[in-house]
């Protein structure tokens, strides 16, 4: 009982590190690759200066993060005289908690055996004994729902914003932002029927379990090889959820000022900011998790490698979660990075544009995908 | 409701199919845009430089137009005093009124008793006009390619004094030759 604590506080607080470290790190990324996709050196002029030495820790403005945070503390904490305070005040964090809580399903590694883990602690790995965790806070058979039931309370945050600010912009953003994202939902929705189907479950574990095969003997069966079409659709899905350029139609500033939150100021604006760049974080890592083959490099299950023609190479207990660990953190970089690619490339949208994108075209090519996954999945049970 | 009739313009957009299709196009500016930043990546990752813009105040751009004439210069007589007589000349066409001198008395130059003890330009007011050079009938200032270093917190360290404009000590100048021929009358060196 207790070693279960001891095994589930320590995976929390790595999945909260990872999540703080990637919201932070992400604001710096895409400045960094703005400025580089576009010929610009990017910002480069907050330093750390190490007291009473003239040295300056510039790190290719790695700190400007910090000097973001910092200027967000400090703010006058701005709020409009006509507005519902108690809203008001929950709206950012309406946003903020279920974008942290949707990670908890989240599985960013394979199976942990501490016991084996510890072996050079003798008394440690006995009062661990033979307990395995899967490596996951929350391992809930229904996770794939779970994820998208978190997902859909952030529409409260933004219409909550957006109503209590008692601002036209902040209204129209809202009303644009709670439409967005119920369309863009379903069509998420509609996409992973497909995978469900393949896999037959809804456990993300299971899921990457699934993808840790091969299919036509040398590719891995990963969800974007078994499911191409559904990836692309997901993916474009997801980053209309999370309402970033081509799809920033709730905030879109020439339009709106700052859509829904208009009226916040300081940290609350803050956590709007931070809760969108994690949200990045959380899409990258449900792609991963759903289409990529999850914690596991290509051809690799808990026990080390299987190539094709059934060549095992087996991996100590310890590289494997180590490798578990790093390939998914590069995974969920790597997808963030193409998300910030997307955002830098593509002009946003008109607003009947956005909407017609959604039920004109992607949604019918979602129930295309699903109807062709159906009968392939049918023709090969039958 | 009829719906309001869209205006058709004799330049509407025509799109193919292929076009149409949006997810090609799409792929396409995303190979576009990835490709910069791979190859600019590439650069950094290299140790060269991945980016046309200058770390500005630490570095300059290597490409200022031959014709770029971005800061002022007091030309100087051989032994170093400025060519400048304070005639106040320059001071008095200035359009943007930046420019200001004061004058002192020098009784052991002969010549040119008349010399500027300050001669200070304003940069966050000069226009740039270049009627300063053509004004003055010494051709004691002058402009050059070259910028001054502006960046600045405050607006008062914006003034160029003499002793900056009189740091341009040139190798070769075509109106005045370094070191100066002899004077072809006295025999002295000018």
């Amino acid at each position: 009982m207790m070693q279960d604590l001891v095994v589930y506080l320590v995976f929390i607080a790595y999945a909260v590190a990872v999540l703080l470290l990637f919201g932070t790190v992400l604001t710096w990324v895409e400045r960094k690759q703005a400025a580089i996709m576009a010929d610009r050196i990017g910002a480069n002029r907050a330093y750390l200066r190490i007291p009473f030495t003239g040295i300056k820790l510039i790190w290719w403005g790695l700190f400007h993060g910090l000097a973001d945070g910092l200027k967000m503390m400090l703010k006058e904490d701005f709020s409009p005289n006509a507005y519902d305070r108690f809203a008001y005040a929950l709206a950012p964090w309406a946003v903020f908690t279920p974008v942290l809580l949707a990670f908890a399903v989240i599985p960013f590694g394979g199976l942990l055996v501490p016991g084996k883990l510890l072996s050079a602690l003798p008394a440690l790995s006995a009062w661990f004994g033979e307990r395995a965790y899967p490596m996951q806070i929350a391992r809930i058979d229904a996770g794939l729902l779970v994820v998208f039931a978190f997902g859909g309370l952030t529409i409260i945050g933004a219409m909550l914003a957006g109503w209590s600010s008692s601002n036209k912009f902040s209204l129209l953003g809202a009303l644009r932002a709670g439409s967005q994202m119920i369309s863009y939902e379903l069509i998420m929705g509609a996409t992973v029927i497909g995978l469900i189907l393949i896999y037959g479950t809804v456990d993300l574990t299971a899921m990457v379990r699934a993808q840790s095969g091969v299919v036509l003997g040398v590719l891995p069966a990963w969800g974007v090889v078994l499911q191409p079409f559904a990836a692309t659709l997901f993916l474009t899905a997801a980053i209309a959820e999370n309402k970033r350029i081509p799809f920033d139609l709730p905030e879109a500033e020439s339009e709106l000022i700052a859509g829904f939150y208009t009226e916040y100021s300081a940290m609350k604006m803050g956590l709007f900011m931070f809760a969108e760049f994690i949200e990045i974080a959380i899409v990258a890592a449900l792609f991963t998790t759903l289409f990529l083959g999850g914690y596991n490099l290509p051809f690799m299950t808990d026990e080390g490698f299987v190539l094709p023609g059934n060549h095992v190479a087996p991996l100590a207990h310890g590289v494997v979660v180590a490798i578990q660990l790093v390939t998914f953190l590069a995974k969920v970089l790597l997808m963030s990075s193409f998300q910030i690619l997307i955002r830098w490339t593509l002009p946003r949208f008109r607003w009947d544009q956005l909407l017609t994108f959604a039920w004109k075209f992607m949604f019918p090519l979602a129930m295309v995908n699903l109807v062709v996954t159906v009968l392939v999945v049918w023709a090969l049970h039958a | 409701m009829k719906p309001y009739p869209r205006k058709q313009y004799w330049n509407e957009p025509t799109m193919s199919w292929w076009e149409r299709a949006y997810l090609p196009e799409i792929m396409r500016g995303l190979f576009i845009t990835g490709g910069v930043f791979l190859r600019n990546m590439g650069r950094w990752v290299t140790l060269r430089k991945g980016a046309l813009t200058t770390y500005y105040p630490e570095e300059t751009r290597a490409d200022y137009a031959e014709g770029n004439r971005g800061k002022h210069v007091l030309t100087q007589r051989p032994d170093g005093r400025p060519q400048c007589i304070a005639c106040n000349l320059c001071a008095t066409v200035c359009p943007a009124k930046v420019i200001e001198i004061e004058a002192a008395f020098d009784p052991d130059d002969v010549a040119h008793p008349k010399y500027p003890v300050r001669f200070e330009i304003d940069y966050s007011r000069c226009i740039f006009c270049g009627l300063c050079v053509e004004a003055c009938p010494e051709d004691a200032i002058r402009m050059v390619k070259e910028v001054p270093n502006l960046p600045t917190a405050d607006r008062w360290s914006l003034w160029l004094t003499r002793e900056e404009l009189l740091t341009w000590s040139p190798r070769s100048d075509v109106a005045k030759p370094y070191p100066p021929k002899a004077d072809p009358l006295t025999k002295e060196p000018a």
